[in-house]
């Protein structure tokens, strides 16, 4: 279980939340741009230090500002897909997959298999060998995910996870990446600016104004909060 | 109606042949247009040309004058001359160590200065800077009135029997402080041009800062601080004012190339053209093979 309640000053306003996301459940993240959605994520991954608050998960504190813990993003085992994917272009597919076990020095065989399983999973083996500048967009996101989840996180973060994808190639990633999620079983935070995304991929939705929560409520019910997302019209 | 049709039909090619006419200044003066457009583009080429040729002669010419005026036979007669032998040595020994010198104390200032905000951060990128627009002979000065016998640094270290002002190490000295901020200027650049969300991936995935800078940020930087390093190189085996100054000009421990030029310069002009080509032709080697082991590191990795 994830619990967050945090307070971080940001250049215009004040960051301020409290959230709870039980195991296996997934938060979808929605609001406009600029009101704090990818601040939030740097500051549960530890990318970012909140100014105050504390920030747990499965009961052990990543961050408590009154105890003085702040443990470092490196051993927070949280998966993370960045907006932009972050490949890493120097690196061959494979090797991006691998990245987070060769860290942890785990044994080349073990490497093997499990960069095998994740990427015949995500039907990727094939072009293991090419290099994560030269693929498609669809090909980018699926990577960036397998290299998240074979570190076996604790809580998943996604960053607008389809943004840089067409429509018709989001369609079928939502699928994908909802079952991905479920398998995966953890909590899980989605920012979005998508309805479609909240309405198939989420359990919960929190809008965010100006650092704030406003509105908090079911998957389902986010179609009344409706103006100012994408997709409202489809659904 | 016949005659009202003659009229209409004489009316009609009045006016189709006022449209032609007008059509036709049009023409002309579109046609006018278009030529004008033309020759002031060819003038503009010829201008750009004129002047890409007069930049690419004044660069070239003095190279090429260099080996005109240069015999084979002189060339390698001075190869065999020990002054020679030792100012080329001197050179390459100091300008590598001043390379990796700098090198490894620039990497991590560069990259400080690249990602990092910290109190005095303008000062000190200005004062890094500095010696790119500080004159070589002030330089020189500058670092004897520091490290010379009675300079400010210089006084404790004699006390403790350290003398530094003209030794092989004041070369070294002289030349990282002159070179270091061309490898640091392109070391900081290469490392901002890394995007900041890939060393957050790497962090995320389990890596530690220095993990990740050795793995994720060094190979992508890499191409830009090999040009840093070439250029931190080239401009340490040029160098001559601040060696001559602080270093002074002693064979075998402080002349390098460039000074032993200007030394035979007084006697032999010859034997200083042809000490130059070598040196021309070492730098050239140098980089060239810098370049294609560092392009086959990079395939590797």
């Amino acid at each position: 279980m994830l619990e967050v309640n945090i307070k971080k000053g940001l250049r215009d306003f004040d960051l301020c939340l409290k959230l709870d996301i039980d195991r296996g459940r997934t938060l979808m993240l929605v609001g406009d741009n600029g009101c704090g959605k990818t601040s939030l994520l740097n500051l549960v991954a530890g990318l970012d230090t909140p100014d105050e608050g504390r920030i747990s998960l499965d009961g052990r504190a990543l961050f408590d500002s009154e105890k003085g813990i702040n443990i470092p993003p490196e051993s927070r085992g949280i998966g993370y897909v960045f907006q932009s994917y972050a490949l890493f272009p120097h690196m061959s597919v494979y090797d991006n997959v691998a990245f987070g076990l060769r860290v942890r020095n785990m044994p080349a065989s073990e490497i093997d298999a499990l960069v095998k399983e994740h990427l015949d999973r995500a039907g990727l083996w094939d072009i293991r060998k090419a290099k994560a500048a030269d693929i498609s967009g669809g090909q980018k996101q699926r990577i960036a995910l397998a290299r998240a989840l074979i570190i076996e996180p604790r809580l998943l973060l996604l960053d607008e996870p389809l943004s840089a994808l067409d429509v018709r190639k989001q369609a079928i990633m939502r699928r994908e990446l909802k079952e991905s999620i479920r398998a995966c079983g953890v909590p899980c935070i989605i920012v979005t600016h998508d309805l479609r995304d909240v309405v198939i991929m989420g359990d919960f939705a929190c809008l965010l104004e100006r650092g704030k929560v406003v509105l908090h409520g079911k998957a389902e019910e986010v179609i009344s909060w409706g103006s100012g997302l994408d997709g409202v019209d489809d659904i | 109606m016949s005659k009202d049709s003659d009229q209409a039909e004489t009316g009609g090619f009045r006016e189709s042949g006022l449209t032609d006419l007008v059509n036709k200044e049009h023409r002309s003066i579109g046609t006018d247009a278009v030529i004008a457009s033309r020759s002031r583009e060819i003038a503009l080429k010829a201008v750009i040309g004129l002047l890409l040729t007069l930049a690419m002669a004044f660069i070239a010419l003095p190279v090429i004058a260099l080996f005109f005026r240069s015999p084979l036979d002189t060339i390698l007669e001075t190869m065999h001359d020990p002054v020679v032998i030792d100012a080329l040595k001197l050179s390459l020994m100091t300008s590598t160590i001043t390379t990796f010198t700098v090198v490894i104390m620039g990497t991590p200032i560069a990259y400080v200065s690249a990602r990092f905000n910290y109190w005095g951060k303008e000062l000190a990128d200005s004062l890094i800077d500095l010696p790119v627009i500080m004159p070589p002979a002030v330089a020189g000065i500058a670092l004897l009135v520091a490290f010379g016998r009675m300079g400010l640094v210089g006084h404790y270290l004699n006390s403790f029997g350290i003398s530094i002002a003209f030794t092989t190490m004041a070369v070294i000295i002289a030349q990282v402080f002159v070179s270091s901020p061309f490898y640091i200027r392109q070391a900081r650049t290469s490392f901002e041009d890394v995007d900041l969300s890939l060393e957050n991936a790497a962090r995320t995935l389990g890596a530690t800062r220095f993990y990740t800078f050795i793995h994720v940020i060094l190979p992508i930087a890499m191409n830009g601080l090999i040009s840093g390093a070439i250029m931190a190189f080239a401009r340490s085996l040029g160098e001559f004012g601040a060696t001559i100054m602080f270093a002074g000009n002693f064979q075998g421990r402080t002349q390098t190339m460039p000074l032993a030029i200007y030394t035979a310069m007084q006697g032999d002009l010859d034997v200083s053209l042809c000490l130059s080509i070598i040196l021309v032709a070492f730098s050239f080697v140098v980089i060239v093979l810098v370049k294609t082991l560092t392009r086959r590191v990079c395939k590797k990795c």
